[in-house]
């Protein structure tokens, strides 16, 4: 319980009951306990604990160079492509612990979805850029087939502006298309945790809100958990936001709380945008 | 907050210090405003009242460039955290020191009229309570400037001796109008006066308690030691 200590909300900060609730680690998706992650001889996560709960969306903040990103990556073991790169801890999601050795990760990336920064259509036409994933871990019959391409297109905002063209090249979409596209596509194989690293910060304006409107809409079913240097967005997406410094995760809380008193000064210095 | 790194947008820190002279600047004028008609009542000095009538208007034009500005700077910066504190409470510290403005000219205005009765009450009391509102008054303007919540605190819990001192001039002028029914025009304005400092009294504590929460984050408590009691007084040979 050693997160209770960051999310300990003083009784009188007038939080909504539900809130606080819903912040409490019984309910968390994914539970991340005493997190140590090394890139060779650079400790980039230092002893980090956080829940990040269902059906809420969890915010990481922080200067580049944190640790946020390195902890989504964590999270569906992106890092054991690349040699010389270990994590010690525990990262429990549905109470399995995914940083323990002998996972089979190519269900753990069913599991965990991820989103980047810049749109990674496939070259290939929109009907079977959703169903990437799918054909991997399903066998389904050509309705259902099409049946969970128009969900995932649904969920994803898109169906209506690409449902008399799902055979085109997913390439002729606009960037805002293409990243609803690859949330699309993260959907389509039923994960449990939602993974976005910056998903709007190659965006336009009005592609920006549509993807906000969109995890909005998803944390409905989904655990999401959203990388941004934008800082109304976290207060604007987030149930939670999390800040992370030089590997520490400095604070975490509603985000209503950390946009209005935070605890931490230097939460407080970086959400001003007074650092260093 | 005077001790924080400055922020990384210079003019932004520009923006947010001219926004603290504003609030200050507004406040002295309040300040004035109050001694000012204090003064033209206890010292029977009409002309002195007239003024503070006739720079009333400044304070309530000041009231509304600090919310333009505000607003400017809500809309622009999108502050967060300790910087929207003090843009919230610079907007609602406005409305509280324009009505403290507002009821300085009325004490003014009741002067003039208490002096064309000529009155032979003493006004001590009166005298009494005015300079402390004044005193709660000026300490909560050093507040906000100070980024002071100790101070704050302390003038919040001061208050409860103003409320003391209205209920015991509440009383007094009851008095003099049961005695003769002469006294009831002077009384009834010298009642009002009592009530106007009470008042003032009342949203110098409003401003603490913004002050409190723009510094600290956190609320004051709703309950506030309160002592005027005469919404329920009645004179004892009453009827």
């Amino acid at each position: 319980m050693e997160i209770a200590s960051h999310q300990n909300m003083s009784s009188d900060m007038g939080l909504p009951d539900a809130l606080r609730q819903a912040t409490r680690s019984s309910d968390a998706r994914v539970s991340i306990r005493n997190l140590n992650f090394y890139y060779g001889e650079t400790h980039a996560l230092k002893n980090v604990s956080i829940d990040f709960p269902d059906r809420q969306t969890t915010a990481m903040i922080g200067p580049s160079g944190c640790g946020k990103s390195t902890l989504l990556r964590v999270l569906n073991r992106m890092y054991d492509l690349y040699p010389g790169q270990r994590a010690e801890g525990e990262v429990l999601i549905n109470g399995q612990n995914i940083v323990a050795p002998g996972q089979d990760l190519n269900q753990l990336r069913r599991r965990v979805g991820m989103v980047f920064q810049k749109p990674t259509p496939f070259p290939k036409s929109i009907y079977e850029n959703v169903l990437f994933g799918v054909r991997l871990h399903e066998k389904l019959s050509k309705a259902e087939l099409d049946e969970r391409v128009e969900w995932a297109l649904t969920r994803a905002a898109l169906w209506n502006e690409v449902k008399d063209r799902l055979n085109s090249s997913a390439l002729g979409l606009s960037g805002g298309q293409q990243q609803r596209l690859c949330i699309a596509r993260s959907i389509a194989v039923r994960p449990d945790v939602l993974l976005l690293d910056e998903p709007t910060s190659a965006l336009d304006p009005i592609s920006t809100l549509k993807i906000e409107e969109l995890v909005d809409e998803l944390k409905r079913d989904f655990c999401i958990v959203i990388v941004t240097h934008n800082m109304q967005q976290a207060g604007r997406c987030a149930d939670q936001v999390a800040f992370f410094y030089l590997g520490e995760l400095v604070e975490v809380g509603p985000s209503s709380q950390i946009f209005t008193a935070p605890r931490e000064r230097k939460t407080q210095e970086y959400i001003t945008g007074r650092f260093g | 907050m005077a001790d924080e790194p400055k922020h990384i947008v210079s003019s932004f820190e520009s923006d947010l210090k001219k926004l603290h002279d504003m609030i200050a600047m507004m406040g002295g004028l309040v300040e004035r405003a109050v001694a000012d008609g204090s003064s033209a009542l206890l010292d029977h000095d009409p002309d002195l009242a007239a003024r503070v009538i006739e720079h009333d208007p400044k304070i309530n034009a000041e009231q509304h460039n600090v919310e333009l500005f505000a607003v400017r700077l809500l809309a622009l910066r999108q502050p967060v955290a300790d910087d929207l504190r003090q843009v919230i409470q610079a907007l609602k510290v406005v409305t509280d020191l324009e009505r403290i403005g507002d009821l300085a000219a009325n004490i003014a205005k009741r002067s003039i009229v208490i002096n064309q009765v000529a009155s032979s009450f003493s006004l001590s009391s009166l005298g009494q309570m005015a300079t402390l509102v004044q005193q709660n008054l000026k300490s909560c303007i050093d507040s906000v400037g100070e980024a002071n919540p100790q101070k704050a605190v302390a003038v919040w819990r001061a208050d409860q001796a103003v409320d003391d001192l209205y209920n015991a001039i509440f009383r007094e002028l009851i008095t003099y109008m049961m005695e003769d029914a002469r006294n009831i025009t002077a009384c009834t304005h010298l009642l009002f006066i009592a009530k106007n400092l009470e008042r003032i009294g009342d949203h110098t504590t409003n401003i603490a308690e913004l002050t409190y929460y723009a510094v600290t984050g956190e609320s004051l408590p709703d309950f506030r030691p309160k002592g005027d009691n005469t919404a329920a007084y009645m004179p004892s040979n009453a009827g």
